[in-house]
């Protein structure tokens, strides 16, 4: 394996106790790597500390033990190799599509003219340049979406991380951002960590999949994906050998909550 | 179009009805015109008062406190509901004085202001200041508190300085709080100041009013309330155009018209 470009290394996060609730350890000792042009999915159930990970990355948040890593420097604030993207569009209503796209240049201070050519670029990249001066709520949520995509590309990350972008949207369109969003990732060799409950769309759209136990949070399996087309997920759901993928995952994920409820 | 075009018909003849049932109502019940004046002799009592009373010196001088009273008190209670949202810990230690002046009775403090500061228009600025400032202050503090975690940082993942995060999302984010206050401090700064000038002095609609009270003139009473009225529409209209400028993204059937 080339040298990670995102990498956690022994990381625990546990929430201190409030008056209203016990502490909470969401995610205890998860080592993983994701090699340059790489796209990982991590699965598992709901609370299992997987958006507390993605924070961690995005360096929004401090782990309690261990250390992450981002193009090979510790993450402790947010920094220019990683953006991230989650379910909710967090688009500013009062910017216009393309203001939005520029956002983080903006923040970041890129000149009008840079920020103009890029945003131009992602509109058309992102297929939602006839909406470039549309306010977020003349949208549909997959118009959203692909404006939240381009605002997280606009700023060229080396690494997106992604919190389930898709699960809010109805099947077809979920589809068809899928297709955008891989061919994105292919043609830019970006290295991605991808969040998901849609085992399908983990097996379709990644290298590895890693999947989590309940919380406290750990890797407990990683699985390797080997099939053709990591940039088209239509053609790789239709592989022969996807199913059996994704009934691996099925299985392995029911098995494990059998087991704590068995204990 | 055609549906916009009967609706206003309605609501025309709805005033004409109105205007008619005061004229003749009162007479009709049995009411006498010292209780109750037609509309008639409220009008003429008005074209009176234009020569004789100065009533559009009055409606001037009142127009303007409201106006210093509002856009002050809308500048003060921004200021500090930013303040304040921006820094829990001050808040913490401010709030129990803050809730303490919410609950009193801001008009009562007219009359300890006219001590202080005699029969001139401060007195009146000062009430329609206190009055005006704290929703306007206690809206902006609430929308800040409800900004969504997320965007800020959203913010934040492209390295914003805390100034960026105000200015690009907080603020922008607090506008139609903002303006649902500004329109409550806009009608609330006609009474603080009526009630300062009903404390005290020899100008504005207040002093109309009470002088008319005094000279049982009860037509002068009306027109003064009418004035009073009109200012405060003409206050509230100039917020509602404001804020159309403003929250124009927002789409038109979440947007509250008047
Ligand atoms: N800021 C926080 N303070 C306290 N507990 C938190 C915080 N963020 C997450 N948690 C807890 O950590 C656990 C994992 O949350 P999360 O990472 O959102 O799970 P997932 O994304 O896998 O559904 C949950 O039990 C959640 O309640
Ligand atoms: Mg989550």
């Amino acid at each position: 394996m080339t040298m990670p470009v995102l990498e956690y290394s022994g990381v625990t996060r546990t929430f201190a106790a409030s008056r209203r609730s016990p502490a909470v350890t969401a995610v205890e000792d998860v080592s993983l790597r994701v090699a340059d042009g790489e796209v990982v999915s991590l699965i598992g159930p709901s609370g299992c500390g997987k958006s507390t990970l993605l924070t961690l990355g995005a360096g929004l948040d401090r782990p309690t033990g261990g250390e992450v890593f981002a193009g090979g420097e510790p993450v402790v604030e947010p920094n220019d190799h990683v953006a991230f993207m989650l379910q909710k569009d967090l688009l500013l209503p009062w910017r216009t599509v393309r203001a939005n796209v520029e956002l983080g240049l903006e923040i970041r201070g890129a000149p009008v003219d840079v920020r103009r050519e890029r945003s131009d670029a992602l509109l058309r990249q992102c297929r939602i340049a006839d909406f470039a001066d549309s306010y977020p709520h003349q949208l549909s949520g997959g118009m959203r979406q692909r404006a939240a995509l381009a605002r997280t590309l606009a700023v060229e990350p080396r690494v997106l991380l992604l919190d389930e972008p898709f699960s809010a949207l109805d099947a077809q369109t979920k589809m068809v951002l899928q297709e955008d969003l891989a061919r994105s990732l292919a043609e830019h060799a970006k290295t991605a960590l991808f969040i998901t409950h849609d085992l399908a769309e983990a097996i379709a759209l990644s290298d590895r999949v890693l999947v989590m136990s309940r919380r406290p949070g750990r890797i407990v399996e990683e699985l390797t994906v080997d099939l053709p087309d990591r940039d088209a997920p239509i053609a790789r759901r239709r592989h022969p050998r996807a199913g059996a993928y994704v009934t691996h995952l099925m299985e392995s994920l029911d098995i494990r909550h059998l087991d704590v409820e068995a204990a | 179009m055609q549906r916009q075009r009967r609706l206003g018909a309605a609501s025309a003849a709805l005033l004409a009805v109105f205007l008619a049932l005061w004229e003749w109502g009162p007479a009709a019940v049995g009411i006498p015109p010292y209780i109750l004046p037609p509309v008639s002799s409220v009008l003429e009592e008005f074209l009176r008062m234009t020569g004789t009373d100065r009533v559009f010196f009055h409606t001037a001088v009142t127009a303007g406190e409201v106006a210093a009273g509002f856009v002050l008190g809308a500048v003060l209670g921004m200021s500090v509901g930013y303040v304040l949202g921006m820094s829990p810990s001050t808040e913490f230690v401010l709030s129990p004085y803050i809730l303490a002046l919410q609950i009193a009775p801001k008009v009562a403090f007219a009359p300890l202001f006219v001590l202080w500061f005699g029969f001139t228009v401060t007195p009146k600025i000062l009430v329609a200041i206190l009055i005006v400032f704290f929703p306007i202050m206690v809206n902006v503090l609430g929308a800040l508190r409800a900004v969504d975690p997320d965007l800020v940082n959203l913010a934040r993942s492209f390295k914003a300085s805390r100034a960026q995060i105000f200015w690009k999302i907080e603020f922008r984010a607090s506008m139609p709080a903002l303006f649902s206050g500004l329109r409550i401090g806009a009608t609330l700064a006609v009474i603080g100041v009526v009630v300062g000038e009903l404390v005290g002095g020899n100008m504005g609609l207040g002093y109309l009013l009470v002088f008319g009270e005094g000279a049982g003139n009860t037509a002068m009473v009306f027109v003064s309330i009418i004035a009073l009225t009109l200012i405060g529409i003409v206050a509230y209209v100039a917020v509602v155009f404001a804020e159309r400028q403003v929250l124009h993204y927002l789409p038109r059937r979440t947007y509250q018209q008047f």
